[in-house]
């Protein structure tokens, strides 16, 4: 596209956020500052995520795009766009055919492999921040390994609930080191993390941010030894492939409350109904 | 450092511009031992407490700590990492006001959780146990263990910081006023309870107090200070019955007999 370099970032902020990329993945979990751009979208629909794929994608990568487990809702359907216009490069909703995946909210159902990235956006990377209000405090917290306080909201929650009531961005340790937000993942999905295959990586552009968890890192949700880490999910099948393993949206039908739980992956859904079919 | 004293000080100084806060103090507290440090306000007890303690660094003088295994450490010479380990499990740290140190939106038991969570209790009906069992021995009901400290009242609060600190057994622990602010009633029943739990677990103790009477009360020896300097050190008893000092004689006699 005339105008614009390769991916729309110049070489130079590219060369930038690289840098960041592999200090990020040299210390698994650790935040590490970035100059984080202005990009032709709001925050907080993907700006850290939009500037690491930018970073990371060649011309020969197929670029997959998903918000919320689907690839047809705006915020998916534009960053594609903006990419096959800025970059040219080939772009899928198949999971498998993927080399760079772009995603809010998700991992794919379909287990990565070891030569594909998956660009997670991160609005909020720092996973104490509603527990301790300074930064300059969270951050000597990471460096001396301090997370106590984290632990004091899981019993929190045990005390009043009678189990960890957080169902999203639940708090993973890395590498048995760092404590990570897994950006707003749904808890189901923090176990496909642990040992994944593909490298991860997270970008959080307001907050100016970008951490990683190379492949085959352990990643533990954090628990007590009596009140183990349980993934929820809705005790249903999808409605539309039969699937019950699967992380599933729950879909109001009409105003008589009727209601469809259906898988959140459009394409792993789309993939067991065409398998069923044929 | 003398003989095999648990914390040591000497020639402390330290100045805040042109004002001595600290003029080459010392100081020794044995394992167990109570150490009161009296004076009036601007003194420097609070700035003595924060330099044993490690929170503010002196300009001049060293403060030693004895490790368990009888190793000497450079309070202000040790590494960050380390320091903080020794405040979150060896040492404690009782503030004047409790919602320094508490987390007010936590619940009690949280708040008593917190260090064993930090020094790596991961098993929530321990944790829960514990909980309970230290509420109990600061007289505050069971059943206040899911309450925000926000619902307690000020002497609760002072009962509960105790609580938070002595939970992991530390082996010294610094309080800075803790009596402060509250009525004579609560005052004597905190002391009292502060007396037996510090007995009981022979925990060594610096107070900063204004206080006489709770200097008498608590600690076998005392540490007069005026204008950042020691005037004079002793048994408590042997300085309060016999003062030397014309200051201390001042104090002591400034003291209403009730």
């Amino acid at each position: 596209m005339n105008g614009y370099n390769f991916a729309y970032l110049d070489e130079q902020t590219k060369r930038m956020i690289r840098r960041a990329l592999l200090k990020a993945v040299a210390i698994p979990g650790h935040q590490v500052p970035f100059g984080s751009r202005e990009m032709p979208l709001p925050y907080g629909w993907g700006t850290g995520g939009i500037q690491v794929t930018a970073s990371v994608l060649g011309a020969k990568d197929v670029l997959k795009v998903i918000d919320q487990g689907a690839d047809d809702t705006t915020n998916a359907v534009s960053i594609r766009r903006f990419f096959a216009r800025t970059a040219g490069v080939r772009t899928t909703t198949h999971t498998a055919e993927a080399t760079v995946i772009q995603t809010r909210h998700r991992i794919p159902e379909t287990p990565l492999r070891p030569d594909q990235i998956i660009v997670y956006q991160v609005p909020q990377p720092e996973p104490l921040w509603r527990l301790v209000p300074s930064r300059a405090e969270t951050r000597r917290m990471h460096a001396l390994a301090d997370y106590g306080v984290m632990h004091v909201r899981l019993y929190e929650d045990v005390a009043r609930f009678g189990q960890v009531a957080i169902s999203y961005d639940y708090p993973v340790m890395v590498n048995e080191r760092y404590l990570m937000a897994p950006s707003p993942i749904p808890a189901f999905d923090n176990p496909k993390m642990h040992m994944m295959a593909a490298l991860q990586l997270f970008g959080a552009g307001r907050e100016k941010r970008i951490y990683a968890v190379p492949p085959y890192t352990a990643v533990r949700s954090l628990d007590f030894e009596d009140h183990p880490f349980r993934p929820s999910r809705a005790p249903h099948s999808c409605g539309l492939c039969g699937a019950s393993d699967a992380y599933l949206d729950e879909v109001v039908t009409d105003d008589r409350g009727s209601r469809l739980f259906v898988c959140s992956d459009t394409d792993y859904c789309e993939a067991r109904r065409a398998g069923a079919a044929a | 450092m003398s003989g095999d004293a648990l914390l040591s000080a000497r020639g402390l100084s330290l100045s805040f511009g042109t004002i001595p806060a600290l003029v080459d103090v010392d100081a020794d507290l044995w394992p167990g031992e109570m150490l009161a440090v009296v004076g009036e306000s601007g003194s420097g007890k609070t700035t003595l407490l924060n330099t044993l303690s490690g929170r503010i660094a002196p300009d001049n003088g060293v403060v030693w700590y004895r490790d368990p295994a009888g190793h000497l450490h450079d309070v202000h010479a040790m590494p960050s990492p380390m320091l903080r380990r020794l405040h979150r499990s060896d040492w404690g740290f009782v503030h004047q006001d409790p919602r320094e140190s508490l987390r007010m939106a936590v619940s009690a038991g949280g708040n008593i959780g917190e260090r064993l969570m930090a020094q790596g209790a991961r098993h929530y009906g321990d944790i829960r146990a514990q909980a309970l069992d230290w509420l109990a021995q600061v007289e505050i009901d069971a059943d206040r263990v899911d309450d925000l400290p926000r619902t307690f009242s000020g002497g609760m609060l002072q009962r509960l910081q105790l609580a938070r600190v002595l939970v992991t057994h530390p082996r010294l622990v610094f309080m800075d006023e803790p009596t402060g602010g509250l009525d004579v009633s609560v005052q004597a029943r905190l002391l009292d309870l502060i007396r037996t739990l510090v007995s009981r677990f022979g925990v060594a103790a610096v107070l900063v107090t204004h206080d006489i009477a709770v200097a008498r009360l608590l600690a076998q020896r005392i540490i007069v200070m005026q204008r950042g300097r020691v005037v004079e050190t002793g048994l408590t008893d042997q300085v309060l019955d016999d003062p030397r000092h014309p200051y201390t004689q001042l104090l002591v006699s400034s003291v209403l007999q009730a």
